[in-house]
């Protein structure tokens, strides 16, 4: 019988146990937790604080989860090595667990730069986690000014989550723009008009120095009072079990397309995981909820001596905005009063696109990037007015509708 | 399983299966009542041109991908019927990012639906396929 373990406890594990159940009903699965919850929906922190979701119906599974599927569950425990001779994971409270398979799923750590005088910040936060977003919620009040050093999604999902719940609200960041990870400059102005409408004030282009109490400098001189900081710069991968063992990492743990680590029996997956991204060609970290699952799942299945490949391609989110693969292409754009869509494409096939304001059925062009579609077989003036599967062919189309898929 | 499909040849593009789609899970008894005057949420939705029509709805994938992306845990296959739990949804979008067949949509109140083949509403059968007029939309097993 195969013993398996997991390392952490989010969306990756869980793809990975559902993998592993896919092809072993039989085998050991136990699984690590450094976090004192059931796995629950972490994007769902900000959705928490907006009162659109609660504790109770935010669990990314149901509570028999682990006993359903036969997984040792192991709250509020770390890993601390793995050591590949004797085949065990030492753990933090002094045990180890023997494996044949492990998977390390491990996410990311806020990553915070040594500002000077945080320390003198009483009310600091990171928006990560769901004890995160308990502690900001319990310092908020409705007189609160906070204010947010990153203008990424987390940031901006964190100022959505708390703006009818505090008195002010600003964020600030060092790029030129908001979300300039995944929009262009005028895509991202559309967002920060729609944003500012909403009471929203930002800082961009711009950086903290120091802190003092309640006080932001800026490096523009500006300074900042608020009663509660929000850290949301960005996170790190955590990578240190696979690189302490000497396995191939870069800013994720690498991956191939099974979601095996160039050690031997050891996979990664989700946000820990730096994986084949064939919307860009090359390995990179796509921290998003969906990636995870299905490298966790792809892993999993693996584990278990079943054979699946997986390359990311799905693309981010956001607010009113979806966003998807890569711009490294030729630019189609179609704009209308309150509609700015942008296609790329490279070789004949769409590789990226970015809508605002008009995400409908917006998965018929994310297929295309992740089946590569060659352009010449669809209507691609219609799709880029309108995202419908009538630009597909006749036989394309049949294929679709006509059987089971 | 059953599934729902169209025949393209026979769908004369009257829209009637989204009304009744609309009707049947309105949760009213009078159709008057469901949809006169008011905007509607229909599940499948036909597509096409004047001479080409079809309607398009959840194909209850083998592998839903919308299944694995779902940010809450909301979606889930029981018994081959892709379904969503309204109450863990909240209208995140991310399966309207990943649907194929764009059959995926947000209701009334903000939090997604789709086509369920009628079997938590009172029609017991998809409403689509019994009110079709040139009966082009099917409910039946292929392989």
């Amino acid at each position: 019988m195969s013993n398996y373990v997991i390392i952490g406890n989010g969306t990756a594990a869980v793809g990975c146990i559902e993998g592993i159940r896919s092809v072993d009903r039989e085998g050991k699965i136990t699984l690590v937790s450094k976090e004192n919850h059931k796995v629950y929906s972490r994007p769902l922190i900000s959705y928490l604080l907006e009162g659109k979701t609660d504790v109770e119906r935010m669990k990314y599974r149901s509570d028999d989860f682990y006993d359903k599927n036969g997984v040792e569950f192991l709250p509020g425990i770390s890993a601390e090595k793995i050591d590949t001779d004797k085949k065990e994971v030492t753990l933090d409270n002094g045990k180890s667990v023997s494996f044949d398979k492990v998977c390390v799923a491990t996410g990311s750590t806020p990553f915070v730069p040594p500002f000077e005088g945080l320390d003198s910040v009483e009310k600091k936060f990171s928006f990560m986690t769901l004890d995160d977003a308990l502690g900001l919620e319990s310092a908020i009040t409705p007189d609160s000014r906070v204010l947010i050093i990153g203008a990424g999604l987390i940031g901006l999902k964190c100022a959505e989550g708390i703006k009818d719940r505090v008195k002010e609200i600003t964020v600030c960041d060092l790029a030129d723009r908001i979300l300039s990870s995944i929009l262009d400059s005028e895509c991202a102005g559309i967002m920060q008009k729609h944003l500012e409408e909403n009471g929203i004030k930002f800082i961009l282009s711009d950086s903290a120095t120091k802190f003092e109490g309640n006080k932001a400098y800026m490096k523009s001189g500006l300074e900042v009072d608020f009663d509660v900081l929000v850290l949301a710069i960005g996170v790190r991968a955590n990578i240190s079990l696979v690189k302490d063992l000497g396995g191939e990492v870069n800013r994720g743990i690498v991956v191939d397309t099974k979601m095996a680590t160039s050690v031997k029996d050891i996979y990664a997956a989700g946000d820990c995981a730096e994986g084949y991204d064939a919307s860009i060609g090359a390995n990179r970290v796509l921290a998003i909820l969906p990636n995870a699952y299905m490298q966790g799942f792809t892993a999993g299945v693996n584990m278990a001596g079943g054979d699946k490949e997986f390359t990311n391609s799905i693309g981010v989110f956001g607010l009113h905005v979806m966003s998807a693969g890569s711009y490294d292409g030729e630019c189609f754009e179609e704009k209308r009063e309150g509609v700015l869509k942008r296609f790329f494409v490279k070789d004949n096939t769409l590789i990226g696109y970015m809508l605002i304001g008009e995400t409908e059925r917006a998965g018929i062009y994310t297929s295309m990037i992740r089946d590569k579609v060659s352009l010449d077989t669809v209507d691609f003036e219609l799709l880029r007015k309108v995202a419908t599967t009538f630009a597909f062919s006749d036989e394309n189309r049949r294929k679709k509708f006509g059987g089971v898929v | 399983m059953k599934r729902v499909y169209v025949n393209e040849e026979w769908c004369l593009g009257c829209h009637l299966c989204e009304y009744n789609c609309a009707f049947a899970n309105s949760g009213l008894k009078d159709m008057a009542d469901a949809l006169k005057g008011k905007n509607i949420y229909p599940r499948i939705h036909v597509e096409g041109d004047e001479k080409i029509s079809y309607g398009v709805s959840c194909r209850h994938c083998e592998d839903p991908i919308c299944v694995k992306s779902c940010i809450a845990g909301a979606i889930s296959k029981v018994d081959g019927v892709v379904t969503i739990d309204r109450n863990k949804c909240v209208g995140c979008l991310t399966c309207v990012l990943v649907c194929p067949y764009g059959a995926l949509a947000p209701s009334e109140e903000g939090t997604m639906q789709k086509c369920e083949l009628c079997l938590k509403n009172s029609c017991g059968e998809p409403a689509c396929v019994t009110g079709c007029p040139n009966r082009a939309i099917v409910y039946e097993e292929r392989g």
